[in-house]
């Protein structure tokens, strides 16, 4: 029998760092427990629903609101007219653009809002936009962003001078009065000067497609003014609620001490629920014109149509290199589609995100992008969907231009990455295009990968395949998609990113109970993350309480320390950080505590799992449990009472995740349906904090990137409709639709972090699109192909085949 | 997503389905497990001021095998069909198609009536009926009558019922030989990009007979009597499969939409058909 617990069993005691403690949160999830934005119902509560555009670009010379205000049960029809007093039928974008609240004498998107209706339920909110008569005089329509740069159609007319000059943006000036911005890194002039001389040069223009993140629950809020204390609560599904209680203080001029921001069990957000919408404005001022709480909730159309795009990037690139294959230089330029209104989510000093990551994995050693911000008549967006800011764009990019070299110098392409990656003993590693690259180590993770999967074997394979198919053989090609990525997450320090100024720290705040549990407050918000399993295993490890009795808390204003909230992996690198300091901190009064009840001297006394021992003495110790009740029972001297920290983190640096990605898949040439048969990921997400919640974020980003990869896409016709409004025509995947992954890892822990931890949710979905997509270019390379644009559908695909002569 | 205001029916009886039907006229629609009418009425495509459920009607649900025939009611749903051990080993090609139509949650309220009568192209049983020859049996304030499965798709949600008139049952003749059910679609759930359904009998080497359907192709259903025909007394080989594919290819008459452009759905189309002439061949 066991009578001795033992320094193992007090470790396994913990659930902390490293170990797969089962999620928390599943148990509320899986019995429908949650408690969800829609699943908010107060007494009284009206329901507020959009009038939307049909069209895509249209003048509103009326809106007749009458006929609506008969409807049993509406109250009111807002529309810009009614918002202008207040100043609020405009509001500022994430991107220093303003968007319209309510359509204030045109429309540019389909979809876009134009009036508010607000009645005691959902039922009568719909009956009444039926009633709500607007008179269009439609405009030409501009959904292509070449065309729209030398249209004499004016998109924005309040961005254009009186005098018609057109004044610079807020990130410089306008080439054009559809132009948004140019924003630009690295060397010009040496990069020109490096490609133009080179041995060897490849080309090619992608299309990164316009896709949306979806998640299962909607954009929603409730809204509720209580006008007796002058005090809002706003309900809503926001990724950054302390953010957007500073934007609504900010907007609305009620200050911020009045405002409550809740977020609470949130469905997804992927991106999708960084930015602010006009379903939270007209709501908050709904409930203040009728006293009442309003709830708006978008239903699935409205999702896809409306709030927040993603990608939607035109690149072009050239990438030069010596005849044995060594990169010289990269030049990028990239136009970006961002709708009527620049609403993209990014660090103030960054449109176009961290898109200046583009130089990948890879000792680039000059390098130069250039992007072109522009409005068409699309929805506003531009969102870091699953990823950090266009690092998707940016890894996509490098990894085809990868490929399309490889096939330009006829070389093996996982040995052009070999050849060209950072070195190990490179790190910290300053890239041309300006970030420095925490830590890395590439060739072990990639040689690695390459052996797990027989790399040798499957070109040998695919080899074979081709002359099979040649001699008639088979039908199917194989392809082997390859991708190398390097994330760029966790942002970010606060000298050269901000939101609407406010500065990208993180903060952890934490109380010790008397009987040796302890509550911990966070500024990030989960959405599926599993942030209240994760932040109480590190907090287990720094402070020696079992995670089991940590509550973790977020999502309430009024409770967590402030914070800029859960999106481009940056809950872990940022939060996570000032969560182990937070804990250190009561680590070090704990400490004192202990040498007081051991009466040895501070320096006398170490940590050791769960308690402080005199050093040279395990025998005399105290548990963390006992220091935690003497902190609330006994008069210390010199020390206060209680057992509490807070901690402000501003990271140093970012944090740079990497992995190595293969995918097989077979290809049938004459429908074009594409059939994963295996896919490896290999992630380097620095320390590991819970092994099997990174597998589930893995298993979860590779889904998203299969979708993006092979269908997923928001598509507009000519007209400016909306073409994949439903998830009939929206790729959302199925199990069905989805293959077995197969996970592994290395470890890098980062050097400037706490613990080391460097963020994972993003990377499988940032590595793993130009997996897939590689995959079916690849399978197609033998027959000449070099680049054929996302997403890869069966009849994109059956096109492919069709062009390169293989159906006949 | 939230329909227009409508008045709920749920008769107990088929005279009083007739009767609300005969009282509402066009204002009317009964509804079978509602997977089609119900989205449209949220999108406020369908306007139904009264909504007639036709799930307190008895002897709907009713699959009945004979020595000649197949009876199936109309209410009886996918799940049914697949679950049915007697329907699997004599009409195998329901349970393949009734297999790849939605996904289970969806499989469980759809029913065989209305997804045969609501007349949607993109719907995978009127293209099944058609290559087993079925009849439908619809009745009305002049009571029954049937109308064979070939002969009652005209256009796009456009059907020789009657407005009047309620779908009760589908009949089948027992089928014989080989058979397949082939669709590409791009994800569960999806209608076809092209499906194919194949009946045909072999007699010694040679094929006997012969029934193909295209499905999502047209704006109908596409029965394709040529392509049957070119199968038949011959030993199903290359020539017969090209002449079958040709034949069918004058039959259809695809558009394009997101699962792709008119040249790939006719590839497809060819691809598919072929595949399912030499399944249902080597079953034969």
């Amino acid at each position: 029998m066991k009578d001795e617990v033992t320094r193992e069993d007090r470790v396994a005691n913990l659930k902390g760092m490293g170990c797969s403690r089962k999620r928390v949160e599943d148990a509320r999830f899986t019995q429908g427990k949650g408690n969800y934005v829609d699943d908010i119902k107060l007494d009284g509560m009206l329901f507020g629903d959009f009038v939307r555009s049909p069209y895509a670009h249209a003048r509103i010379k009326s809106i007749d609101t009458s006929a609506a205000l008969e409807v049993p049960g509406v109250l009111a029809v807002l529309t810009a007219d009614d918002l202008r007093p207040l100043g609020l039928h405009w509001m500022p974008t994430l991107a220093g653009d303003k968007q319209m609240v309510l359509a204030d004498g045109k429309v540019l998107f389909q979809g876009q809002e134009v009036a508010f209706v607000v009645a005691e339920d959902r039922y009568a909110a719909a009956d009444g936009i039926e009633l709500v008569e607007v008179d269009y005089e439609e405009l030409p329509v501009i959904v292509d962003p070449f065309e729209s740069l030398k249209s004499d159609v004016v998109l924005r007319e309040d961005l254009v001078a009186e005098d018609g000059s057109i004044p610079a943006g807020a990130h410089g000036p306008r080439k054009h009065h559809n132009h948004i911005f140019t924003w630009e890194a690295g060397d010009k002039d040496t990069t020109d000067e490096v490609i133009a001389n080179a041995e060897v040069v490849a080309e090619e223009s992608m299309y990164y497609h316009r896709t949306h993140p979806c998640p299962l629950e909607t954009c929603g809020c409730v809204a509720s003014m209580d006008k007796v204390n002058g005090k809002l609560t706003l309900w809503g599904t926001f990724q950054a609620p302390h953010a957007i209680r500073t934007v609504v203080s900010l907007i609305s001029g009620i200050e911020e001490h009045n405002i409550r921001v809740i977020s609470p069990d949130i469905g997804g957000g992927f991106g999708n629920k960084v930015g602010a919408y006009p379903g939270y404005v007209c709501s908050v001022v709904a409930s203040i014109v009728t006293g009442k709480p309003v709830k708006w909730i978008e239903d699935r159309m409205d999702n896809l149509m409306t709030t927040a795009f993603a990608r939607d990037y035109w690149m072009k690139g050239q990438i030069s290199a010596t005849k044995e294959g060594k990169i010289t230089g990269l030049k990028c330029h990239v136009t970006a589609d961002h709708g009527g209104f620049d609403a993209c989510a990014d660090p103030t000093k960054f449109p176009a995100g961290f898109m200046n990551i583009c130089t990948g994995s890879y000792d680039i050693p000059t390098a130069h992008l250039e992007v072109d911000g522009v409005y068409t008549n699309k929805a506003p967006g531009g969102v870091s969907y699953r990823c950090s800011f266009r690092v998707t764009e940016a890894v996509y990019f490098i990894e085809r231009m990868i490929e399309v070299l490889a096939i330009k110098l006829n070389m093996d392409a996982a040995e052009l990455r070999r050849i060209n990656f950072i070195r190990k003993e490179q790190f910290p590693y300053t890239a041309a295009l300006g970030w420095e690259y925490d830590s890395g180590d590439y060739h072990t993770a990639w040689d690695k990968a390459l052996k797990a999967v027989d790399y040798d074997g499957l070109r040998a394979e695919q080899a074979q395949r081709v002359e099979d198919f040649k001699a008639g053989k088979t039908r199917k090609l194989m392809g082997i998609g390859l991708s190398f990525f390097t994330e760029i997450v966790g942002a970010g320090p606060v000298k050269n990113c901000d939101i609407l100024g406010l500065g990208m720290f993180d903060s952890c705040e934490i109380r010790i109970h008397p009987t040796g549990s302890a509550i911990a407050r966070l500024g990030t918000i989960s959405q599926g993350q599993g942030h209240a399993t994760t932040f109480a295993q590190i907090l287990a490890s720094e402070i020696g309480l079992p995670a089991d009795s940590i509550t973790i808390e977020e999502g309430d204003t009024d409770t967590a320390p402030y914070g800029l909230g859960t999106y481009g992996s940056r809950s872990t690198p940022v939060a996570g950080a000032a969560t182990a300091m937070a804990g250190r901190k009561i680590r070090a009064k704990a400490q004192m505590i202990a040498a007081y009840l051991l009466e040895v001297h501070d320096n006398d006394v170490e940590f050791d799992v769960d308690r402080f021992v005199v050093k040279g003495a395990p025998e005399k110790f105290k548990t963390m449990k006992e220091i935690a009740f003497a902190a609330y029972n006994q008069a210390i001297p010199g020390i206060e009472p209680g057992l509490e920290a807070v901690s402000y983190y501003d990271p140093p640096n970012m944090t740079y995740p990497f992995g190595a990605y293969v995918c097989v898949m077979d290809i049938d040439v004459d429908t074009g349906v594409p059939e994963i048969r295996r896919f490896y990921a290999l992630d380097d997400c620095g320390t590991r904090i819970n092994p099997m919640i990174i597998e589930g974020q893995v298993h979860g980003g590779l889904t998203e990137a299969l979708a993006v990869a092979l269908g997923q896409e928001i598509a507009y016709d000519d007209m400016g409709n909306v073409k994949t409004g439903t998830l009939m025509d929206f790729f959302l995947p199925t199990a069905w639709e989805v293959p077995n992954y197969e996970t592994d890892f290395t470890v890098t822990p980062s050097p400037h972090h706490p613990i080391g931890a460097k963020g994972v949710g993003e990377s499988p979905h940032v590595g793993g699109v130009p997996c897939f997509s590689n995959a079916v270019q690849d399978a197609f390379r033998p027959f000449g192909n070099t680049h054929t644009n996302m997403p890869h559908d069966h009849w994109r695909i059956w096109r492919t085949a069709n062009e390169l002569g293989l159906h006949d | 997503m939230i329909p227009a205001a409508f008045e709920y029916h749920r008769p107990q009886d088929m005279a009083g389905v007739l009767a609300v039907l005969e009282e509402h006229g066009d204002d009317a629609r009964v509804m079978a497990g509602g997977h089609s009418l119900i989205p449209m009425m949220k999108l406020r495509m369908a306007d139904v001021p009264h909504l007639i459920d036709l799930q307190d009607v008895g002897g709907l649900s009713d699959i009945e095998i004979g020595d000649d025939s197949i009876r199936i009611g109309a209410m009886v749903t996918q799940a049914a069909i697949i679950d049915h051990d007697g329907l699997a080993s004599a009409a195998p090609i329901l349970r393949e198609a009734a297999l790849q139509i939605a996904d289970p949650q969806v499989r469980y309220m759809g029913t065989v009536g209305g997804n045969v009568a609501n007349g949607d192209p993109g719907n995978d049983m009127p293209g099944l009926m058609q290559c087993l020859d079925a009849v439908f049996t619809v009745v009305g304030p002049d009571g029954e009558r049937d109308i064979p499965a070939r002969d009652f798709y005209e256009a796009a949600y456009m059907t020789a019922r009657e407005d009047d008139e309620v779908l009760t049952r589908v009949t089948i003749p027992l089928p014989k030989g080989g058979y397949a059910y082939e669709k590409q679609k791009r994800k569960i759930g999806d209608y076809a990009t092209a499906a194919a359904a194949v009946q045909i009998v072999k007699e010694g080497g040679t094929c006997a007979s012969a029934a193909i359907a295209m499905t999502n192709l047209s704006d109908t259903p596409v029965f394709s009597e040529t392509a049957g025909a070119a199968l038949v007394g011959t030993s199903v080989d290359d020539a017969a499969l090209k002449a079958a594919v040709a034949a069918m290819l004058d039959d259809i008459d695809p558009t394009e939409d997101n699962r792709g452009p008119i040249a790939f759905k006719k590839h497809v189309a060819g691809v598919i058909l072929r595949r399912a002439i030499e399944r249902a061949w080597s079953r034969a």
